[in-house]
C-alpha cells in the first residue's frame, strides 16, 4: 500500500517543546512569547514531556495543532464514555466521502494536552488551518478520492495532527495520492538520525526521546534542544517541500497572537516540532493574512469517532503510521521498569495460549534483552531487543507464537469509545442522501419491493440494500421473486426498525459513505472468513452490491484459501457459487475478469484433487462426491464458454479427468457410472464405448452391489436416465441380462439401490420400460438390426415425417418462399 | 531418490572466498601431514589476531574477544587500521547478535535449522572467536553414550590404581568447564533422551559431579555450550522441556534470496562434480535456477512473484536436496544424455524430493504443475518432462 511508506516518512515531527527563549515562560523574566511545545505525534515520550511541561508552566490556555472547528467537541473528551484511541473526523457536509481524520491515542501528546486542559479548567483550542480549507484543497486536486476510512483524508488535504503531520508533512494525502510529492519532502527526523549515525530514524527517536524516561530537572530543557535542531534543519531545507505548511503556520501564528492578546503570556502551544521554528519566527500580521487570503472553502462538519489500535498501526495502512501502538501504550502507561513489565505481559499472553513459560523464562528474556541492547549500543532495550529476546527465550526461535505477541500486544486489540452525545457520523448523512435520491423512504411498516435491475433507479436501490446488508444493517431482506425468475428481478422485504439507526452509527467505524464502509467491511470480512465457502459467498455479495474495489481483496483471499484447502469437497462446493457470481456479474455489467481467473484456478485444483479424493469412499461419501461431480460438471460447462486467459480449454481437461475416473477400479461405482454418463451426454464417449464399459461393470466378476451403484450413477437421479434406457435398448438389454443373472443371495442386497434408481423415473418412463422388458429380447433384436443409424433408432430417416416440419423450420429461419434451394440448404444442414 | 548429500557440508551462507571453504567435504580427522581442512581458529588466525589487537571493548571473563568483535568476526567488516574481516556468515545481523549475546549471558545457545543452513559452520566460528578453540566437540549420534558428555575411565589405570582423577578420561564438555571454554555439541536431537538430560545439571548448576570420587568439576567463568540441532528430521529425540529451558534458541533461516541460493547450489554442484569426475555441464545454470525456484516456491508455499499461494509438501526441500537433485541430473546428462543438463534430467530428481508421501504430496505436486508450471513462460520443456515422470 503506497500510503504506508509515506506514513513511515511522515511520522516524526520532533518533540521539542520549546519554551520561548528559556526565560520566556510564565514566571520567568519577560512576558511575551508563547510556550511552544514541539512534539512528535503519537510519541509517548513526547506525551510525558508535554504533561510535565504543562504542569510546570501552568499556562492560561492550551493551543493545539488541529482543526479549529473541533473546539466545541473538546469538552466531550472529558466524558466517562470517551476512551482513546479515538479520532476527530472532519467531512464535507455535502460530500461525506471527503473527509480527514486526526487520530488520538492515549499516549498522543495532543490528547494529553487536551486532558490536562480539561482537568485544570483551562481552555483548550485548536489552531491549525480550519478543515473547511484543508478539505477544499483536496477537492482542488480533483483526484476524487472519496472513500476509505482513515485513508480518506481528502487528497492533499488536512494534515492530520494525529496521523498526518508527522514530519510536518501537512499535506498528507490519503495513502497513494500525493505519493510522488511525499518522496521529495524532507523527513526531518531522518536527517537528524543520519547526522547522529543512525540508519533508522525510528530507532534514533526511541533512543533519544522515548526511552529517556521522565527526567528530573528542567521539564522544558529537552524541548529546547529539539527546537534548536529543527531550527537548523529549517534554515537548511526551508519549507522542506511542504508548501502548505507555510499557510498553516501563518494561520497558527495568527491564532497564537489572538490568544496572546486574550491571555497575555500564559499561552502554551502543542504542535509538531517541525512547525516550532516557523511559529517562533516574527512575521507581520499583514503578511500572514495575505497568505490566508482567497483559500477555497467547503462546508464541513466535525465529530469524534472511535478508533482502533490496528488502525493506528501502519500495518493496516491507515494514516496514523505507528507500527507498535501497543508497545507505545505500554511505555506510556508503565510506571517503571518497562522491559520487565513487558516481558511479564508477554509471558501472561503465552501462558493463556497454553505455552509453558515460567518465571525463569521471563528473567532470562529480560537479561537477554538488556545484554542485546548493550551489544547494539542502545541505552535501553527497545522493541527490537525485546522481540529478539522473546523469540530466543520464550518462543524457542519460532516466529509463530511471536506473531501472536505482535498481534495482541505490540499492536494490541484496543478499541476506542465515543460518548453517545457526539455528533452524528457522516455515514448517516450519506445514507439519508442516497435514500432521498433513490426515493426509498425508511418506513417502520413492512412492505415488499419488486426491483427490475434493468432500470437505473432499481439497480441503485438493489445496490444500496445489498451494501447495507453487508454492513449488518438489515433494512431489506431478499425474498423469493414471485412470477418471474429472471436474473434481472429482485424482490425485497423492507422494514426499518428503530435500532437500525444504532447499527448505522456503529457502521460509521467502517467509513464515511455507504460505499466506502461496505467496501472496508467486505475486505475485513474476507480477511476474517474461516471457510472457503464463506469467502465465495462474500464474493457473490460483493458483486451484488457492486463493490468493485473490495473485489480484488476478496478474490485474493479466495485464491489463497483455495490454494491451501486440501478438501476437494470444499473446492467443489465453492466453484458453482463462483460461477453463479460470474453470471450475475455479467447481468450487471461488472468487470469479472478477475473472478473468471480465480474460478478457472479453482477448477484446475478440483481437477487435480478429484481423482485421488474419489478413492476408497463409503456409500454416503460416494453419494456426496457424486453431487460434487455434478456441480463441477455444470460449473465447468458454464465456465468453458468463457475461459480465463491462460487456462486453455477447461472442458477438455475436465473430460480427461472424467475419463480417468471411469477407468479406476478404486473409484466407487456410482461415481464411475456418473462419469460415463456425463461423458456420454457430452458426446465425448461413443455409445458403443459406453455399452462396453457398462458390460464390463455388469459382468459377473463385479460384486453386484458395486454394479447396482454403477447403474444408479449412470441412469439414476433426475438425469433423464430412464429415457436413455427406453431409447437404447442395447443398454436396457445389458441391465436386463445382468439383473436376471444376479445370484439370489445378492439380489436382496442390490434391490433397495435398484428401487431407488428406478422409482425416481416418471411413471410414463417406468411403464414404457416395463413394456419393453416384457416384450423380451426378440423384440429388441428387431430395433438394433444392421444399420448405420444411432443405436435405438431406425437406420434411415423417415422422410415423410421430416418433410412435414420443413415449412415451420423455414419460417423460423426466415428463408421465405418454397424454392427448392432452401429445401436443399436445409437438407444439407440436416446432414 | 537422489543420493543424499552429507547435510553438514552444505553452507548456504558460507563465504566462498574463505580459504577454509575448499574441500569442506573432508572429515576433520585426517591424520598425517597437512590437514585437509584446518580449524577455523587456524584458518582465520590472522583475522582473529587483528580483531583482538584492536578490540578495546570490555570482554567477558576468558573471552578472547569482546562480543562486538565476535559479531564483527562473523559478519565481516573493516577494522580501523584497514584490516578486512571476511564475512563468515551472510544472513540477518540480528541472528548473530542474539547468538553472541546469549553466549555472553551464560545461557547455552541452541542453533536450529533445516539441513544446510550453516549451523555447524556458525557454531565452529563462534567457538573459535570466543574461546580460540573450536575442537571441544561432541558429535551427537543415536549411539552417543553418557561418557561422551560427562567422563569415561581409563580402565587399565582404573584396574591398576583404583579410581582416581588420573584414571578419569574427561569429555570435551568437562574440559571446557574446567578451562572456561566453549564446548560444542553437534546434532543434539540425535542423542538419546536420557543422555541429553545429563546436560541439564551441567547447564543449570554449572557443575559436573563425579560420585565415584566424591568430587565435582565446577565450571569456570567463560564456560558455555553451543548445540546444533536439525528441526525437520524425523525420528529425532526431542529435547525435554527442562533441557530446552536452558537454551536460548536461534533458528538459522534458509538463504533469503533466490540468487544467493542459486549461487550456493552451483558452487557446491561444481565441487561435487569435480570430485566425481563428471564432465562440466555448459548451460547448467538455467536448470539450476529452475530447480532452486521450484524448491523455494514449494518450501515457502508461495510463488516467487508472490501472487499465488501453494501447498507445501511434507519434505524439507532444503538447499542440500537441491544440490543432490542437480548433481544427480548432471550424472544423468553426462552418462546417458548429451552432456547438457536439461529439464528431463532433473525432473525425476525433483519428483523424488517433493513426493515423499505418495498420497498427499502427489496432489501438491500435481497442483503445482498444473497451476504454476504449465503457465510459466519458457517452462514448457520442464512441464512436459515433469508430466512424463509423474504419470
Amino acid at each position: 500500500m503506497p500510503g504506508t511508506g509515506a506514513a513511515a516518512g511522515r511520522r516524526f515531527e520532533g518533540d521539542g517543546v520549546t519554551n520561548v527563549d528559556g526565560p520566556d515562560r510564565p514566571g520567568g523574566g519577560r512576558p511575551a512569547g508563547p510556550l511552544l511545545l514541539g512534539v512528535r505525534h503519537h510519541g509517548p515520550g513526547s506525551a510525558r514531556a508535554v504533561r510535565a511541561a504543562l504542569e510546570e508552566a501552568r499556562p492560561g490556555v492550551v493551543l493545539i495543532e488541529g482543526p479549529p472547528e473541533a473546539d466545541p467537541l473538546i469538552p466531550l473528551a472529558a466524558e466517562e464514555d470517551m476512551r482513546p484511541p479515538v479520532a476527530l473526523l472532519a467531512h464535507a457536509v455535502d460530500e461525506p466521502g471527503r473527509s480527514a481524520f486526526w487520530p488520538l491515542a492515549e499516549f498522543s501528546p495532543e490528547w494529553v494536552a487536551i486532558r490536562w486542559a480539561l482537568e485544570h479548567g483551562v481552555p483548550a483550542r485548536f489552531i491549525d488551518l480550519p478543515a473547511t480549507h484543508t478539505l477544499a484543497w483536496g477537492r482542488g486536486e480533483g483526484d476524487g478520492r472519496v472513500d476509505g476510512p482513515g485513508s480518506g483524508a481528502a487528497p492533499g488535504a488536512a494534515d492530520r495532527p494525529g496521523s498526518g503531520d508527522e514530519a510536518g508533512a501537512p499535506e498528507e494525502s490519503g495513502p497513494g495520492d500525493a505519493a510522488p510529492a511525499a518522496e521529495t519532502r524532507v523527513d526531518p527526523l531522518r536527517v537528524l538520525a543520519g547526522t547522529a549515525g543512525y540508519d533508522d530514524p525510528e530507532r534514533w527517536w526511541e533512543d533519544v526521546v522515548e526511552h529517556r524516561g521522565v527526567g528530573e530537572g528542567d521539564a522544558l530543557a529537552p524541548f529546547t534542544a529539539l527546537e534548536e535542531a529543527m531550527t537548523v534543519l529549517r534554515e537548511t531545507y526551508g519549507g522542506g517541500g511542504h508548501d502548505r505548511d507555510l499557510v498553516r503556520e501563518a494561520h497558527m501564528r495568527l491564532r497564537i497572537r489572538a490568544a496572546q492578546r486574550e491571555f497575555e503570556d500564559g499561552v502554551a502551544v502543542v504542535c509538531g516540532a517541525w512547525h516550532v521554528p516557523a511559529l517562533r519566527r516574527k512575521a507581520t500580521v499583514a503578511a500572514d493574512r495575505a497568505l490566508l487570503k482567497g483559500l477555497p472553502k467547503v462546508k464541513t462538519d466535525m465529530t469524534w469517532v472511535p478508533w482502533t489500535n490496528r488502525r493506528l498501526s501502519r500495518v493496516s495502512g491507515y494514516g496514523a503510521g505507528i507500527d507498535s501502538p501497543g508497545w507505545y501504550g505500554h511505555l506510556f502507561g508503565a510506571p517503571d521498569r518497562p522491559v520487565e513489565r513487558w516481558m511479564t505481559k508477554v509471558a501472561g499472553l503465552l501462558r493463556d495460549e497454553d505455552r509453558i513459560v515460567s518465571s525463569a523464562h521471563v528473567i532470562e528474556a529480560v537479561r537477554l534483552a538488556g545484554a542485546l541492547a548493550a551489544v547494539r549500543g542502545r541505552p535501553l532495550p527497545g522493541l527490537g531487543e525485546t522481540t529478539d529476546a522473546v523469540r530466543a527465550v520464550m518462543c524457542e526461535g519460532s516466529d509463530v507464537p511471536l506473531a501472536l505477541v505482535h498481534d495482541r500486544l505490540v499492536v494490541g486489540d484496543v478499541l476506542g469509545e465515543v460518548p453517545a452525545t457526539a455528533p452524528a457520523v457522516p455515514l448517516q448523512r450519506d445514507l439519508a442522501r442516497i435514500q432521498r435520491r433513490l426515493r426509498l423512504k425508511p418506513e417502520a411498516a413492512e412492505r415488499e419491493l419488486e426491483l427490475d435491475l434493468r432500470k437505473e433507479t432499481d439497480a441503485g436501490r438493489s445496490r444500496l440494500l445489498h451494501r447495507l446488508r453487508l454492513l449488518g444493517i438489515a433494512w431489506g431482506e431478499p425474498a423469493a421473486s414471485r412470477g418471474s425468475t429472471g436474473t434481472f428481478r429482485e424482490t425485497w422485504r423492507l422494514r426499518w426498525e428503530p435500532e437500525l439507526s444504532v447499527r448505522v452509527a456503529e457502521a460509521g467505524v467502517w467509513g464515511t459513505t455507504v460505499l466506502a464502509a461496505a467496501t472496508a467491511r467486505a475486505e475485513a470480512d474476507a480477511a476474517a472468513a474461516q471457510a472457503l465457502a464463506d469467502v465465495t459467498g462474500l464474493a457473490e455479495r460483493c458483486l451484488l452490491a457492486e463493490l468493485s474495489d473490495a473485489l480484488p481483496t476478496v478474490m485474493r483471499t479466495l485464491a489463497d484459501r483455495a490454494a491451501l484447502d486440501t478438501d476437494v469437497g470444499h473446492l467443489a462446493q465453492a466453484l458453482p457459487a463462483l460461477v453463479r457470481s460470474l453470471r450475475y456479474g455479467d447481468v450487471r455489467g461488472t468487470d469479472t475478469a478477475a473472478l473468471a481467473e480465480v474460478a478457472a484456478g479453482l477448477a484446475e485444483r478440483v481437477f487435480v484433487g478429484l481423482p485421488p479424493a474419489c478413492a476408497g469412499l463409503d456409500a454416503d461419501a460416494a453419494e456426496e462426491m457424486r453431487r460434487h461431480l455434478d456441480a463441477v460438471h455444470g460449473a465447468v460447462g458454464l465456465l468453458g464458454d468463457a475461459p480465463a486467459p491462460g487456462h486453455g480449454s477447461l472442458r477438455a481437461r475436465w473430460q480427461s479427468v472424467l475419463r480417468t475416473l471411469t477407468a479406476r477400479d478404486t473409484v466407487p461405482g456410482v461415481i464411475r457410472g456418473r462419469s460415463v454418463r456425463l461423458l456420454l451426454d457430452d458426446g465425448e464417449l461413443a455409445q458403443d464405448e459406453a455399452a462396453r464399459l457398462m458390460g464390463l461393470v455388469l459382468s459377473p466378476g463385479t460384486p453386484p452391489a458395486d454394479a447396482a451403484a454403477w447403474i444408479e450413477g449412470f441412469v439414476g437421479g433426475g438425469s433423464g436416465g430412464g429415457m436413455l434406457l427406453v431409447h437404447d435398448e442395447r443398454l436396457l438389454g445389458l441391465v436386463d441380462a445382468w439383473l436376471t443373472g444376479v445370484p439370489a443371495e445378492a439380489f436382496t442386497d442390490v434391490l433397495p439401490l435398484l428401487r431407488r434408481t428406478f422409482s425416481a423415473y416418471e411413471p410414463g418412463v417406468r411403464r414404457t420400460l416395463g413394456e419393453l422388458v416384457r416384450r423380451g429380447p426378440g423384440a429388441r433384436g428387431s430395433t438394433t438390426t444392421a444399420g448405420s443409424g444411432i443405436p435405438g433408432f431406425a437406420p434411415d430417416l423417415d422422410t415423410a415425417r421430416a418433410d412435414a416440419v420443413l415449412p415451420v423450420v423455414r419460417l423460423l429461419l426466415g428463408l421465405g418462399g418454397d424454392d427448392g434451394e432452401a429445401r436443399a440448404d436445409l437438407a444439407r444442414a440436416a446432414r | 531418490m537422489p543420493a543424499s548429500v552429507e547435510p553438514t557440508t552444505v553452507d548456504p551462507i558460507r563465504n566462498g572466498s574463505a580459504p577454509a571453504n575448499t574441500g569442506t567435504d573432508a572429515t576433520r580427522s585426517a591424520p598425517g601431514a597437512k590437514a585437509l581442512r584446518p580449524h577455523a581458529e587456524d584458518a582465520f588466525a590472522a583475522e582473529l589476531a587483528a580483531l583482538a589487537a584492536q578490540d578495546d571493548r570490555p570482554r567477558p571473563a576468558r573471552w578472547r574477544l569482546s562480543p562486538w568483535a565476535v559479531a564483527t568476526y562473523l559478519l565481516g567488516g573493516t577494522l580501523p587500521d584497514g584490516t578486512v574481516i571476511t564475512p563468515k556468515y551472510v544472513g540477518p545481523r540480528r541472528i548473530v547478535e542474539v547468538a553472541v549475546t546469549t553466549l555472553a549471558t551464560d545461557r547455552a545457545l541452541l542453533l536450529l535449522g533445516v539441513p544446510g543452513t550453516a549451523k555447524t559452520w556458525v557454531s565452529e566460528h563462534l567457538a573459535a572467536a570466543v574461546s580460540g578453540d573450536s575442537t571441544l566437540l561432541v558429535q551427537g549420534t543415536a549411539g552417543t553414550p553418557e561418557e561422551a558428555i560427562r567422563y569415561g575411565w581409563n580402565y587399565a589405570r582404573l584396574l591398576a590404581h583404583g579410581p582416581s582423577r588420573d584414571a578419569l578420561v574427561p569429555s570435551p564438555v568437562m574440559r571446557a568447564m574446567a578451562e572456561g571454554m566453549t564446548a560444542r555439541v553437534e546434532e543434539l536431537t540425535r542423542i538419546p533422551a536420557d543422555v541429553q538430560d545429563t546436560l541439564i545439571t551441567i547447564l543449570s548448576e554449572k557443575t559436573l559431579p563425579i560420585p565415584e570420587l566424591g568430587q565435582e568439576v565446577q565450571a569456570v567463568r567463560g564456560f558455555n555450550l553451543i548445540a546444533t540441532a536439525n528441526d525437520r528430521d524425523r525420528g529425532v529425540n526431542d529435547l525435554s522441556s527442562a533441557l530446552r529451558r536452558r537454551f536460548n534458541t536461534v533458528v538459522l533461516p534458509l538463504p533469503e534470496t533466490p540468487e544467493a541460493e542459486v549461487d550456493i547450489v552451483s558452487r557446491r554442484v561444481d565441487q561435487i562434480g569435480r570430485s566425481l569426475d563428471l564432465p562440466a555441464a555448459p548451460d547448467g545454470i538455467d536448470e539450476i535456477r529452475r530447480v532452486v525456484t521450484v524448491f523455494r516456491e514449494l518450501r515457502d508455499g508461495v510463488t516467487t512473484d508472490g501472487r499465488t499461494k501453494l501447498k507445501s509438501p511434507s519434505g524439507t526441500l532444503s538447499t542440500a536436496e537441491a544440490i543432490s537433485v542437480v548433481t544427480n541430473g548432471l550424472a544423468l546428462a553426462a552418462h546417458f544424455g548429451d552432456g547438457v543438463l536439461r529439464a528431463g534430467d532433473v525432473a525425476a530428481g525433483i519428483l523424488g524430493a517433493v513426493v515423499r508421501d505418495p498420497a498427499a504430496d502427489r496432489v501438491v505436486w500435481q497442483e503445482y504443475l498444473e497451476t504454476v508450471v504449465r503457465e510459466r513462460d519458457g517452462w514448457k520443456d520442464f512441464y512436459r518432462a515433469c508430466r512424463e515422470v509423474s504419470a
